[in-house]
């Protein structure tokens, strides 16, 4: 088979069975995804097992590392020499991790870490199911920086949003965690890969001036410097230190002011552009449920069990948890008396809830600490507490 | 005397202008210290290898010897700490023509990063790796690190290092590195063309260059000035091509074995590894 084939390999248009690590995969390897640089850790190996195989398929490269450390690193390198990369990991892996995801922050380096959360602190619960890194993802590296982090809550949204992962990865120049759970990343489900021309691709943008005019930190009103790539002749400068607008170093508080300023907004100033959510119900409610990833699904059997009953309850979904969906959370919570925040950890989008409603409403966070999903009836109870 | 006159004794130009960023110089390194003579001899080197310019890349971690590749004007990438070598496997395998070369310390690449430098030559990652020796850490105020020998003093090694130090040529050579040499920044002949050689080589190649840090090393072990420390590097070479790697260790006042310790052709690279994966990759296609 001749190389020409690569592009038609690259999207397995049609109907599909599979688990939700393999449709990230699948997803990944359709938005154009060339490089993947990965260590196994469990429940993530499957999306390396799979690119291992997929990623020669296309032209693409798989390397297994070290660690987790060098994984992302090469990612890193791969970004700048043109490639759409990626790693996967979990908890411990991406704890290693987070020094690079600051690496990437700091010199906009587009890429994808995938997170399948595992039950933490430390090795926890390997198999099983946590969505405790909700935090570590905002807070992981040092220094501020704004992140994106998406959940998905089906195998299909697995497929979908690692497209958008990486579409907004390349928009906004800087790495995106794709947040997956055990639970969604293991189980199987109907997937539909639509057709190539269907799949909505952004890449980087490019230079419009020749190498002696380029500035590679110097952004125009979307706050997003065009991306020059190695080889192409701009003579790249790539630093990790506080840098102007060459990429030279200017360790400086002036140079830093404008220099983190700019990398933190444009996400802020983006916010409404990037932020997906799902409403259920939600128009005459006066019970809300803000949930995420697995955790979701019980939340909508939970509304629907609540419903049948008469209770005017109905759910917020964060599909996008990074940036957090602040405005939209204050209106909930002008509308409804309670908001309640099912979540397998002790706590995470829960005081983001909180600090976001202000004391304006009751806010509750249902908690499991990881190893079983919430069953609807557990979230039903204390919704039905809330109408007392 | 006329300003033409000037003209004609001064030149406005320098040898490796345009190599040099514009606007980068004077360079951050302390009187003495020998990244500027190495920084020249690696510049030279590519040019002398007749790589095009578009297609070099040099990558660093952090520390003295990691700031060189901010000052060359080639794609240069200042990473974090330890994490050069496979930040440039990323950057490397995404262009098979693209020459790929790590420019850092010892803690940088042998305490921090050893476990990226061990792999790499496992896997003989198409990069060549320059690592300058300076047996401390210098940026941050001359600390002991892997290659300290037992009795160097250091700021952390106030009563003399104890610990024995990594055989640097040793390590590379015994993890697969398919080039292998050692010079001090004294031999910038030799060292150059070793260098090109290097540069030239398919798969992992390893130069360490033993260099001077008078501040951070010098001054607490009776070397206080850059031209001491590479009298003390004249007095104790010995050039020895082809050494047994075992046999190269550095210990106070013994001998500085440099030379080639390592040339061998024939071992596939990681490159050539990916490249036969993505062949069967499409014939695992075909077949369906």
């Amino acid at each position: 088979m001749s190389d020409d084939n690569s592009d038609q390999l690259e999207v397995l248009t049609g109907k599909h069975y599979v688990t939700g690590n393999l449709a990230v995969a699948e997803g990944s390897l359709a938005v154009g995804c060339k490089y993947f640089g990965g260590y196994p850790i469990t429940p993530s190996s499957e999306i390396a097992e799979h690119m291992a195989m997929r990623l020669p398929q296309v032209n693409g490269h798989f390397v297994q590392f070290e660690d987790e450390i060098a994984s992302i690193a090469s990612i890193l390198g791969a970004s700048w020499g043109g490639a759409k990369s990626m790693t996967a990991t979990s908890g411990p892996g991406y704890s290693l991790m987070v020094e690079n995801i600051g690496l990437g922050m700091m010199t906009e380096t587009p890429c994808v870490i995938v997170n399948v959360q595992r039950g933490g602190p430390s090795t926890g619960l390997p198999t099983l199911v946590g969505q405790q890194d909700v935090m570590q993802t905002k807070w992981g590296s040092h220094g501020d920086f704004e992140p994106i982090a998406i959940s998905p809550s089906t195998v299909q949204e697995c497929f979908d949003q690692a497209i958008t992962c990486f579409n907004l990865s390349e928009k906004y120049r800087l790495p995106v965690t794709f947040l997956l759970d055990e639970v969604i990343g293991h189980m199987s489900e109907r997937l539909v890969i639509p057709t190539k021309d269907k799949i909505k691709i952004i890449s980087r943008k490019k230079p419009d001036v020749p190498p002696e005019e380029y500035l590679p930190y110097k952004a125009g009103k979307d706050l997003v410097p065009p991306m020059a790539l190695a080889g192409e002749g701009y003579n790249v400068m790539m630093t990790g230190l506080t840098h102007d607008e060459r990429g030279y170093p200017d360790i400086s508080a002036e140079a830093q002011e404008i220099n983190v300023r700019r990398i933190n907004d444009k996400i802020r100033k983006n916010k409404k552009k990037i932020i997906q959510l799902e409403e259920y119900m939600l128009d005459d409610a006066e019970i809300a449920l803000v949930s995420f990833g697995t955790t979701a699904r019980s939340a909508k059997g939970a509304v629907n069990r609540a419903r049948e009953k008469g209770i005017k309850v109905g759910l917020l979904r964060l599909i996008t948890i990074w940036p957090f969906p602040d405005e939209r959370i204050q209106l909930l919570a002008d509308q409804v008396k309670k908001i309640l925040v099912p979540e397998i950890n002790y706590g995470q989008v829960c005081k983001e809830v909180e600090r976001t409603v202000h004391g304006k409403t009751d806010v509750k966070g249902i908690f499991k600490l990881g190893g079983a999903i919430h069953s609807p009836e557990e979230i039903l109870k204390e919704i039905e507490r809330g109408t007392k | 005397m006329t300003e033409e006159n000037i003209d004609l004794i001064e030149s406005h130009e320098h040898p490796l202008d345009g190599y040099l960023r514009n606007g980068r110089i004077p360079h951050i390194f302390c009187p003495g210290c020998s990244l500027g003579s190495i920084m020249t001899v690696i510049v030279d080197s590519i040019l002398a290898a007749g790589f095009d310019p578009k297609k070099v890349a040099v990558v660093s971690g952090i520390g003295c010897t990691g700031r060189i590749a901010g000052y060359l004007n080639f794609d240069s990438f200042h990473t974090t700490h330890g994490r050069a070598i496979p930040f440039a496997i990323g950057l490397s395998v995404t262009d098979p023509e693209r020459k790929v070369i790590v420019v850092s310390g010892d803690g940088d690449l042998f305490a921090i990063g050893g476990n990226h430098m061990i792999h790499s030559a496992r896997r003989n990652a198409d990069i060549t790796v320059i690592c300058v020796n300076n047996f401390n850490y210098g940026m941050t105020g001359g600390q002991a690190g892997p290659t300290s020998y037992k009795g160097q003093f250091q700021s952390t090694a106030p009563y003399g290092s104890v610990e024995e130090p990594f055989n640097l040529p040793d390590l590379a050579a015994s993890c697969g590195a398919v080039y292998v040499a050692r010079w001090t920044a004294l031999d910038v002949r030799r060292m150059k063309d070793s260098v090109v050689e290097a540069l030239l080589k398919k798969g992992f190649s390893f130069v360490e260059v033993l260099g001077s840090c008078p501040t951070t090393y010098g001054r607490r072990n009776q070397l206080a000035e850059g031209k001491m420390i590479l009298e003390h590097f004249k007095e104790h070479t010995e050039l020895q091509h082809g050494a047994d790697t075992r046999e190269v260790g550095i210990s106070k006042d013994g001998p500085m074995i440099v030379g080639k310790f390592v040339d061998i052709e024939g071992r596939p690279t990681l490159t050539d590894h990916l490249l036969s994966l993505q062949e069967k990759g499409r014939a695992s296609i075909s077949k369906k």
